[in-house]
């Protein structure tokens, strides 16, 4: 019944569906346990139950379904892409946090936050395949194109982990500033950038040496060091621009990526964290912690166009547009 | 002749190079000390009794296997329990065999005894909170995880001034601790401009001609107040202080709202997953004297990290630097103050299940550090080290 009102809903709005996909953004509510649906005209239009703390959010291959990481529940939730069901379940994965799917479609790589450990399963058996040990704390991934390395940042420790898949080893851990916690890689991938959330600043690892190369410090009018904590960020597909959202500061960050210089900042909710783009890159999502809304934003314009009430401690953002 | 009790627990399996450096920290305490004595109460409830912080020392040290791997550094945690009156020369002898940082958690009269070298590694106070070690009984070296009475009384003033609670009914009884700790909240309430509506002593006594010093509703009526700000060390008169009072007012202090270093319950900034680490490890809730233990590690191996070595000098110069930024995991990087040792910190205020407030509270600024509204400032200071 809910299903067939859900599509009859997309359906009934094709001019705001996009090409491949319905429109609709998925948030994960931290402290709710469930999913809030959006429509592509920024209107709540379904609430999902999914499985306990639900954080990271990622398609799979084809983007028929997608996984949810709950930590209170030690499992990853697959759910269906249209109608939201739950069609399966990847089971004793301790405390998920994060998660990145490796190009094969097949490996998903997963952080386990209590277990200081970074662990591979396959998506389509629900198999732990491998883990890797890690810094306390791990919390982003991040797979390179070609599938052969896996960066994994400890938030503890003040490392990012440098993985070799073939080799099947930790090559390299870099030191960055403290608590680093998601990354963006350029498109070229030469560059990864890493938010390093406590030090305020995004660092940028230069991908062929594993070396820091540079610092972009963040500051919004009115606001102390202190408050600024960068999380989430995203880099536009022509490496022009990157998003970054500075958690306690309560805003974007808009960054010029071949400059490394602050362009804008745009005023958000409250502890901005999880950010996704549409498939244009023409609207921007900011999931807001401690406002319990997700602001759009035109990219535009750099303005945001506005904020809709989700759950409580919305987390992260998928958008199924392309 | 130094009776020592050794478990000594490497946390770093050898990787089997002898030139690895090996970063040595040592927790010292008092064996036998009757501070962890249990402290039954009348018919034998167990209601404060006290557990050596261990458990957060080791949960840091367990923190630090991987960036040990990286570094090539090997952490390893050496639980030294000495006779009373050894403690001073044991933490000689620790300084003078190379150790990385010495965790103290001594009475007072050892913590007096202690000389810290120059040129040595740290000396971190995990246990006392008296503001005398931090003012005019300062010792050059000695730096505190555990914050300071001063801080703590600030804190819950800043609460209370924020939130319009603005006169004071001061309760203190006469346990030990408890005459400092009542000047602390006087020094305060004037530093937050709140009125001490009255400041009254009590006492436990059933003797009907001292009622007014026990009889809770002569305590607490006879004045015009918003809240009651309880000084109790001892704790047996406080906890039937609530909801007892004459007048309908929340306590805050030692029973109700108390003003502390870290809570179990606390929900931002990463505490959680510091709360879930330590109970896998230790099976019970981590408290604020767990905490400072596990920052006083937590320092250390900052210090190794960022200095790239496990000097102890070196190490032991860059913790007490500016540069020092250490993750507490209540949302502001710490470092430690120069003028008293003291380590800058973010404080809680809490219920038995639940974090109200974290202080320094939003509006109260400072000239150069937030932080440094808590406690006694600089300018103040009866420090000269």
């Amino acid at each position: 019944m809910r299903t067939f009102l859900c599509a009859a809903l997309a359906a009934a709005l094709p001019g705001l569906t996009m090409a491949g996909g319905t429109g609709f953004a998925i948030v994960p509510n931290e402290r709710g346990d469930t999913l809030s649906i959006l429509s592509a005209d920024h209107q709540v239009v379904r609430t999902v139950d999914t499985c306990a703390r639900p954080r990271g959010v990622h398609f799979n291959a084809d983007r028929s379904a997608f996984f949810v990481g709950c930590a209170d529940d030690d499992l990853i939730a697959i759910h269906d892409t249209r109608t939201f069901e739950v069609i399966g379940r990847i089971r004793n994965v301790a405390a998920p946090e994060t998660f990145d799917l490796h190009p094969d479609g097949r490996r998903l790589i997963v952080s386990n936050e209590e277990d200081a450990a970074a662990s591979v399963y396959d998506v389509e058996t629900g198999e732990f395949i491998t883990e890797y040990y890690t810094g306390e704390e791990p919390e982003g991934v991040q797979v390179t194109s070609d599938g052969r390395l896996v960066f994994v940042a400890s938030e503890a420790a003040n490392l990012v982990h440098v993985i070799d898949l073939e080799a099947d080893e930790v090559i390299a851990d870099i030191l960055v500033d403290t608590r680093p916690r998601r990354f963006a890689l350029t498109p070229d991938e030469t560059e990864l950038w890493v938010s390093a959330e406590l030090a305020g600043i995004v660092n940028i690892i230069d991908v062929g040496t594993l070396k820091l190369v540079a610092d972009i410090p963040f500051l919004p009018t009115g606001f102390r060091p202190e408050q600024v904590t960068p999380v989430d960020l995203v880099i536009t597909r022509d490496g022009s621009r990157a998003y970054v959202a500075l958690g306690r500061a309560n805003h974007v960050a808009v960054v010029d990526v071949p400059t490394r210089k602050v362009i804008d900042y745009i005023l958000v909710g409250k502890r901005a964290w999880g950010l996704e783009l549409t498939a244009d890159e023409r609207t921007l999502y900011v999931a807001n912690g401690l406002s319990d809304d997700v602001t759009i934003i035109d990219t535009d314009t750099l303005t945001p166009i506005t904020s809709v009430p989700v759950g409580r401690v919305p987390y992260d953002i998928l958008i199924d547009d392309h | 002749m130094i009776t020592r009790i050794f478990l000594v627990i490497m946390l770093l399996a050898a990787q089997g190079t002898a030139a690895q450096d090996v970063a040595r920290v040592v927790y010292l305490g008092i064996a036998d000390d009757p501070h962890y004595e249990p402290r039954p109460v009348y018919t034998g409830l167990s209601l404060r009794d006290r557990t050596r912080p261990l458990d957060g020392a080791r949960v840091a040290m367990r923190e630090s296997r991987i960036l040990g791997r990286v570094l090539g550094v090997e952490f390893a945690l050496e639980e030294m329990l000495v006779a009373p009156g050894e403690a001073a020369e044991a933490a000689r002898v620790a300084f003078a065999e190379g150790a990385l940082g010495i965790l103290l958690d001594l009475p007072a009269d050892e913590l007096a005894a202690i000389v810290v070298p120059q040129a040595a590694g740290l000396a971190i106070n995990i246990r006392d909170r008296d503001d005398r070690w931090r003012g005019a009984d300062c010792k050059p070296g000695l730096l505190h995880t555990v914050p300071s009475t001063a801080m703590l009384a600030d804190a819950l003033a800043q609460h209370l001034r924020a939130r319009g609670w603005e006169r004071i009914l001061l309760l203190s009884g006469d346990h030990a601790a408890d005459a400092g700790e009542a000047d602390a909240v006087r020094r305060a309430a004037g530093k937050f401009g709140l009125t001490l509506a009255a400041d009254r002593a009590f006492q436990l006594t059933n003797d009907p001609r001292r009622r007014d010093l026990s009889n809770i509703a002569l305590l607490t009526g006879d004045a015009r107040y918003d809240v009651i700000w309880l000084v109790d060390n001892d704790g047996e008169f406080g906890r039937y202080l609530p909801f007892a009072t004459y007048l309908p007012r929340p306590v805050v202090g030692a029973e109700g709202l108390r003003p502390l270093a870290w809570h179990w319950t606390f929900e931002r900034y990463g505490a959680p997953q510091l709360n879930q680490r330590f109970r896998r490890i230790a099976d019970r809730d981590m408290t604020s004297e767990d905490w400072a233990a596990w920052a006083a590690v937590r320092a250390l191996v900052e210090g190794v990290q960022r200095v790239g070595s496990a000097d102890p000098a070196r190490v032991a110069a860059f913790v007490r630097s500016d540069e020092m930024a250490l993750d507490l995991y209540k949302g502001t990087a710490g470092s430690f103050r120069d003028w008293n040792g003291q380590l800058r910190q973010p404080l809680l205020l809490a219920t038995h299940n639940a974090v109200i407030a974290r202080a320094p509270i939003d509006g109260f600024e400072h000239r150069i550090d937030t932080l440094d509204t808590l406690g006694v400032d600089a300018p103040e200071t009866a420090c000269d080290q």
